[in-house]
């Protein structure tokens, strides 16, 4: 095979890898957007503060990797339903400035308090996957960066199936579409805002536990969320399949850029451009791929 | 009072006086796009950035006379928040959020990545000038002309709203569409209250780069974005009185909890050396979350209810 083209199946495959986790972190967005409205700032420091606490667990106590990821997991659920009931609870039925500027108050809050109990300090996590990277057509992969993708198709595989069939997965679907007749059926949505925010957070923790095995673990995680913006716009606010797309499709263009401008530039390029994707994507079709365009009525 | 102050008071008071005087100019500039027109912006900070850096670029590498350093600073922005305003007309919302957190990443991108220019992650250092022969190079001499300067905005603003202008921005935040409706042109006046923001940050930002002589891209970050808008929440929206009381509120935070800090570690010597430059942060988020929740009017609202109830004593009506 040709060079260029074998260079480009690389950065394609990395890209996926990449994308997989933009779209991990972009699903507990829109779950959260899609059933309460609510654009949740803090989400990247919910990444953040699982992959330390999953580093701190298995450093300083000794836990496997398994048992620290579910006590991971279990906290970041019991935090998502302690942020709803604490801080978004009473801000029903503000307007959205408030309900966004309390969650950027959120943010720097829990941005804060991390920094103040797990210091500033860079960790390296002892990662439980292999170190020999696998080859496949062509591409070199990392064994983390296969177990990605397989932990996020299983990920998205069991929302599509909680959505569908559950009882429960009714239920926030018909408080997504529509609070007051979700009311008159019968369903808590107090109890329904809840248990979105809790699996949203639970989302967040799973993102941040990979993003440990890849990244060196330290209060900067929280930026991941950031560049996990463009993926939901590309996608569309409330669109689940939207955010898989939109996180896969800002992997792959970051990548492709970053191999390929960088030397033109000269650095850093694969960080702005999901911000000038977005910007674009804003400007010319402001819904994204899959959302809902809003119609207002006076 | 206050015109005497740097006669006797301490420099450290009158370095903290002058930073209040910036971050009122700047708040009262995001007041006017937030709480008087509706808009969210969480770039703010990228627009003081492009006044400090016009500033410190044109008076270290051009030799540029002052005034004419803060005019282009205030110009140069405002030309970048037309900039933006524009594609943003279609945004709301979230969106608006997004766009403008957005365009913040990519002006700190730019800043740190055109080092010739900018000096980079290096930063640069700003000369100190002069006004028509009189040196501006100490903390006390900054105080007055930043005090006038302070007044000079808060004039602007205070009589820019009560205008045809003032009461059309209103109108787009209470219902844009129902504004338009009535014959207020929506894009003329959302363009244009981005651009007179962002003049106003570019005018905070010059003088942000004269007082410290020294920036520096992480001067400039979303913290500081958010910093701003804590300064107008607890202040109060789409008042006045509220970003001054938002913004200097706000600048002494740090101290208060510094204070705080020291009399605990008096208190409970178990303490000593836990004060952190986090608990600042922490406590603007708190700040924000509690005047969202419990008083959602700020400081403003606060200074309301004393006033009445002192004026209606001894009755609570």
């Amino acid at each position: 095979m040709k060079s260029g083209l074998l260079f480009f199946i690389q950065l394609f495959a990395s890209g996926i890898a990449v994308g997989c986790l933009y779209a991990l972190i972009a699903l507990g967005f829109v779950l959260i957007i899609k059933a309460t409205d609510i654009l949740n700032f803090a989400h990247g420091e919910v990444i953040m503060i699982s992959s330390l606490l999953c580093y701190f667990l298995m450093a300083k106590y000794h836990f496997s990797f398994l048992t620290a990821s579910l006590v991971t997991v279990l906290i970041a659920a019991l935090l998502g339903i302690l942020t709803e009931r604490v801080v978004l609870r009473p801000m029903l039925g503000e307007p959205i400035f408030a309900v966004v500027m309390i969650t950027i108050g959120l943010s720097i809050f829990l941005r804060s308090m991390a920094g103040i109990i797990f210091g500033h300090d860079n960790y390296v996590f002892p990662s439980p996957f292999p170190k020999e990277p696998i080859h496949l057509a062509g591409a070199t992969l990392s064994m983390t960066q296969i177990w990605v993708m397989i932990c996020t198709a299983l990920l998205v595989f069991i929302f599509f199936i909680f959505f569908k069939y559950s009882r429960m997965g009714l239920a926030m679907r018909g408080t997504a579409n529509n609070q007051e007749t979700a009311l008159l059926m019968g369903i808590s949505t107090k109890r329904i805002f809840a248990m979105v925010w809790g699996i949203a957070f639970v989302t967040a923790a799973i993102a941040g536990i990979f993003l440990a095995n890849v990244m060196v673990v330290n209060i900067g995680l929280t930026f991941t969320a950031i560049s996990a913006f463009p993926a939901i716009i590309l996608g569309g606010l409330e669109s689940i399949p939207g955010a898989i797309i939109g996180g896969l499709a800002i992997g792959v263009i970051e990548n492709l850029a970053g191999g390929y401008l960088d030397q033109m530039i000269g650095g850093g390029v694969k960080d702005v451009t999901p911000f000038v994707v977005l910007f674009l994507m804003l400007m010319f079709k402001p819904y994204g791929l899959f959302g809902k365009e809003e119609i207002e009525r006076v | 009072m206050l015109a005497t102050l740097p006669l006797w008071g301490n420099p450290y008071v009158i370095y903290l006086i002058n930073l209040s005087c910036i971050a009122v100019v700047a708040a009262l500039g995001l007041n006017l796009l937030i709480g008087y027109t509706g808009q969210i912006s969480l770039g703010h900070a990228a627009f003081i950035a492009i006044g400090a850096y016009t500033t410190a670029i044109l008076s270290t590498k051009v030799g540029l006379p002052f005034w004419a350093c803060l005019l282009a600073s205030g110009g140069v922005t405002a030309i970048v928040g037309f900039g933006l305003g524009i594609p943003c007309l279609r945004l709301k919302g979230l969106y608006l959020a997004m766009a403008t957190m957005a365009f913040g990443v990519v002006i700190d991108f730019v800043v740190i990545t055109w080092g010739k220019l900018t000096g980079g992650v290096r930063g640069i250092n700003v000369t100190k000038v002069s006004i028509f022969g009189y040196p501006l190079d100490s903390d006390n001499k900054m105080y007055y002309f930043l005090m006038v300067l302070t007044i000079l905005t808060v004039l602007a603003i205070k009589n820019l709203v009560r205008t045809r202008i003032g009461r059309a921005f209103i109108a787009i935040r209470d219902r844009d569409i129902a504004a338009e409706v009535i014959g207020v042109n929506i894009t003329a006046y959302k363009v244009m209250a981005f651009t007179i923001s962002s003049f106003f940050a570019g005018i905070a930002g010059a003088m942000y780069s004269y007082t410290m002589g020294y920036i520096h891209p992480e001067h400039f970050t979303l913290l500081l974005s958010v910093q701003y808008l804590a300064m107008i929440i607890v202040g109060g929206l789409g008042t006045i009185l509220g970003s001054i009381f938002g913004a200097v509120f706000i600048v002494l935070v740090p101290e208060l909890i510094k204070a705080i800090a020291r009399a605990s570690e008096m208190l409970i010597p178990a303490l000593k050396g836990k004060y952190d430059e986090e608990w600042n942060i922490a406590a603007f988020g708190l700040l924000i979350m509690i005047f969202l929740i419990f008083e959602a009017n700020g400081l403003y609202g606060i200074w309301g209810r004393i006033k009445t109830s002192f004026k209606n004593w001894p009755y609570t009506y």
